[in-house]
């Protein structure tokens, strides 16, 4: 243990503990900008750039980075120095003149940690002047837009994208005044590996990396009387959407989210969980050819649009593998435009279908040329939780006041098994469910798969499932995911099924999700939700949901059918990393 | 990276390296000669010296030859790139056959570098870094050669100039012959 005195208090840590965590322990709090930690993920960015976090210790002649000097025995330590409070005030000074003062009209507004230490620091006018950066706006994909006037170079974003997801796009590029993060060649982000899942832009401090935002489009799109406007929310939104609106973390508000939408005006409110229930019955039947057959194992889930452009750009050769089943959201748009639009007598193109998803890249994934017919996409917008929660406060829509409303019928209707699509685990689990009482043909009520829960990035189990050994995994991250795929190349290990979602701790942590600022304690509120509301539920198994049966019965026939593979599965294009 | 998918020699670019397999064999047997590691985190210690040995047989370091060496290291692209825009000495542009280096340090810059870059700007018609549209020449100012009683110094080539005027800016361009 290492003894040292901060602010005249003595405090204990461990070796290797810096003075910012020393300083935590004591209760002072020291201001920081480009360091940051996710505890449940074990990840942490101390590149000690931004020289917010200096304080002030005895006998050494320069002010420390506390984010990255570790406490030393004896060490004598001021946090509040006059020298250390100038040397703050000054550093964010500089970093302010070069940062455009648009914060009234920035989509950071009131989220941007710039804008908050400038508060908490008591700065009030900005004393140097002089050139600042301009950059033409990455406009590129449908999905995020980089702002690079606003960049500070804390370069969080480089370890979201570089360090946990192994994506490998963003890198600190060229140097001095000229640095800035960008991808090989200054490239947009459109002509990259990028997988679109937001990590990036949840690290961003400041509005150098927001999603593009649909907001105005669902708009219009609900006042055009010509159209009707349908809405299907993900499972993850109804669990993060109320911290948006000061609610506490893991709040359900499922009711109070469907009763907003039908004041804001779409012709139908509908769930995603319906199509996640419908993905189980389309991914479990291949599941079980796929073991029965000893064929193409493992069988990877594909719901996640990043992890599948993942695959595709940097394992090509393992392409066979992902289910063919399209995700939730595509399988939604299909059979909207499809059977929904013939029971109600409309055509496709009466149809706007507008998605509320926890994520960036189904944003892309919806723009993905397969999932179009004619031209006509199966899902025409999608927006993120926190563009919806944006669009209510817009409405002037009272969210925590709202009495519950129910989803509406057929395309409304789920299951306790599609709600844990939203967390990491949940989509196998589901599929076990299900896999369990087809291959018993009965109806088993152990159905809680206990082992495949929880935010670790790589679970491995061993299931029963009605006798047959299933060796089943579970990652979430990208760079968990890269591990294990390399791991099943080298022939190190062997699996039946891999659920696999790009963003850490799966889709409640989504790129779209309400912003946490480093508080892993939401994640863990957000998780115990998702499987409350499984747990609530009536039914909890996929097969079981009425209308999934109904769907099956009037139109598709059976799971894995010739008309449920012509609106429900698809393929995957081998891509190129630059 | 644990791939890269079909390369392929679709741009001009690409085909350097189809092009030109010695060259490529010269730099894969000093990269396969690196003790090189299965963990990018080790590996990251040789870029530099990689890149050193890529840009000396490429003359420059193209897309293709970043992606080879950040292949060969485990690395991602986009950071051999970030390597490469931050030191001046690495360049993803093709330079000349001769390489006209002024020097700005300092002692130059106080003695006039800027006009004598100037001038060579002028007569080359050329920006700084970039080269003539015949190859023949590219123009870069660097920084300090360790001749500062010669300033202000240009280099060509190899080659050292001392206490150059502007009007001895045509004489070091026809002293190159192709």
């Amino acid at each position: 243990m290492i003894n040292l005195t901060i602010n005249n208090m003595p405090v204990q840590v461990t070796e290797g503990a810096t003075i910012l965590e020393a300083a935590n322990k004591l209760g002072i709090k020291i201001p920081t900008l480009c360091h940051t930690r996710l505890d449940c993920f074990n990840v942490e960015h101390r590149s000690g750039s931004c020289r917010i976090c200096v304080v002030e210790v005895q006998g050494r002649p320069n002010l420390a980075p506390s984010c990255c000097t570790p406490a030393m025995e004896g060490m004598i330590v001021k946090t509040n120095s006059i020298r250390a409070i100038n040397a703050r005030r000054t550093m964010l000074d500089l970093l302010l003149s070069d940062h455009p003062k648009d914060c009234l009209t920035c989509e950071k507004n009131l989220n941007c940690q710039l804008q908050a230490l400038a508060h908490e620091l008591d700065l009030h006018h900005v004393l140097y002047k002089g050139e600042q950066s301009t950059y033409n706006k990455d406009l590129s994909s449908r999905s995020i837009v980089r702002d690079l006037d606003k960049c500070i170079m804390c370069r969080r974003c480089e370890t979201a994208c570089n360090t946990v997801q192994t994506v490998g796009v963003l890198s600190g590029v060229k140097r001095g005044f000229e640095a800035v993060v960008a991808p090989a060649d200054l490239r947009p982000l459109s002509e990259s590996q990028c997988v679109f899942c937001g990590q990036c832009v949840l690290a961003c401090p400041v509005g150098a990396l927001t999603e593009m935002s649909y907001k105005y489009d669902v708009w219009k799109a609900i006042n055009d009387e010509t159209k009707t406007v349908v809405v299907q929310t993900a499972p993850a939104v109804r669990i993060a959407i109320g911290e948006e609106f000061d609610m506490e973390p893991g709040s359900i508000a499922t009711g109070k989210m469907v009763t907003a939408l039908k004041m804001m005006g779409f012709d139908k409110v509908f769930d995603t969980d319906f199509a996640a229930d419908l993905t189980i019955m389309e991914e479990t039947t291949e599941l079980i050819e796929r073991v029965t057959k000893n064929e193409n194992l493992p069988i990877l889930t594909s719901c996640c649009p990043g992890w599948v452009k993942f695959l595709e750009h940097q394992f090509p050769e393992l392409i066979y593998m992902p289910s063919s089943a399209k995700s939730p959201q595509q399988m939604f748009g299909a059979i909207t435009k499809s059977f929904y639009a013939e029971k109600m007598g409309l055509k496709r193109e009466d149809i706007i279908v507008v998605s509320v998803m926890p994520c960036l890249a189904k944003k892309y994934e919806a723009s993905r040329e397969e999932f179009s017919t004619d031209g006509n996409p199966d899902v025409d917008i999608v927006i993120s939780t926190r563009e919806l929660a944006d669009m209510i406060k817009e409405a002037g829509i009272i969210f925590d006041r709202l009495e519950d409303s129910q989803y509406d019928s057929p395309l409304g209707e789920s299951t306790g098994a599609a709600v844990i699509f939203g967390a990491t685990g949940g989509v196998l689990e589901a599929a076990l469910r299900t896999a369990a009482d087809w291959i018993a043909q009965k109806d088993i009520k152990e159905i809680d798969f206990e082992a495949v829960r929880g935010l670790e990035g790589i679970k491995e189990a061993t299931v029963n499932v009605a006798g047959i050994e299933l060796k089943a995994a579970v990652c979430s991250g990208l760079g968990n995911a890269r591990a294990l795929l390399e791991r099943i190349q080298r022939g190190e290990a062997q699996y039946h099924a891999i659920e696999i979602m790009a963003c850490p701790g799966g889709c409640l942590n989504g790129g779209g999700q309400p912003y946490i600022h480093g508080d892993t304690t939401i994640l863990e509120k957000r998780l115990k939700a998702i499987y409350q509301d499984d747990q609530n539920a009536t039914i909890r198994k996929s097969h079981e949901n009425p209308s999934i049966k109904a769907l099956y019965e009037e139109y598709l026939g059976k799971p894995g059918s010739h008309k449920a593979h012509e609106l429900l599965h698809t393929g995957y294009t081998p891509r190129k990393c630059w | 990276m644990s791939s890269t998918f079909a390369p392929g020699a679709k741009t001009e670019e690409d085909n350097l390296l189809v092009k030109s397999p010695e060259k490529l064999a010269e730099l894969e047997s000093y990269i396969d000669s690196l003790p090189l590691s299965e963990n990018p985190d080790r590996n990251r210690g040789f870029l530099i010296q990689s890149l050193h040995k890529a840009q000396e047989i490429f003359t420059y370091l193209p897309g293709c030859v970043q992606q080879y060496v950040a292949d060969k290291l485990k690395l991602h692209r986009s950071e051999v790139y970030g390597v490469i825009s931050f030191y001046s000495f690495f360049t993803d542009q093709p330079v000349g056959r001769h390489k006209i280096n002024v020097c700005t340090g300092t002692a130059c810059f106080v003695r006039g570098a800027n006009k004598i870059l100037d001038e060579f700007k002028r007569y080359l018609n050329i920006k700084e870094g970039e080269t003539t549209p015949d190859g023949k020449f590219s123009l870069g100012a660097l920084r300090c050669v360790g001749a500062c009683s010669l300033a202000p110094v240009v280099m060509l080539n190899d080659k050292v100039y001392g206490n150059v005027t502007t009007k001895m800016v045509p004489e070091i361009i026809n002293d190159c012959e192709d």
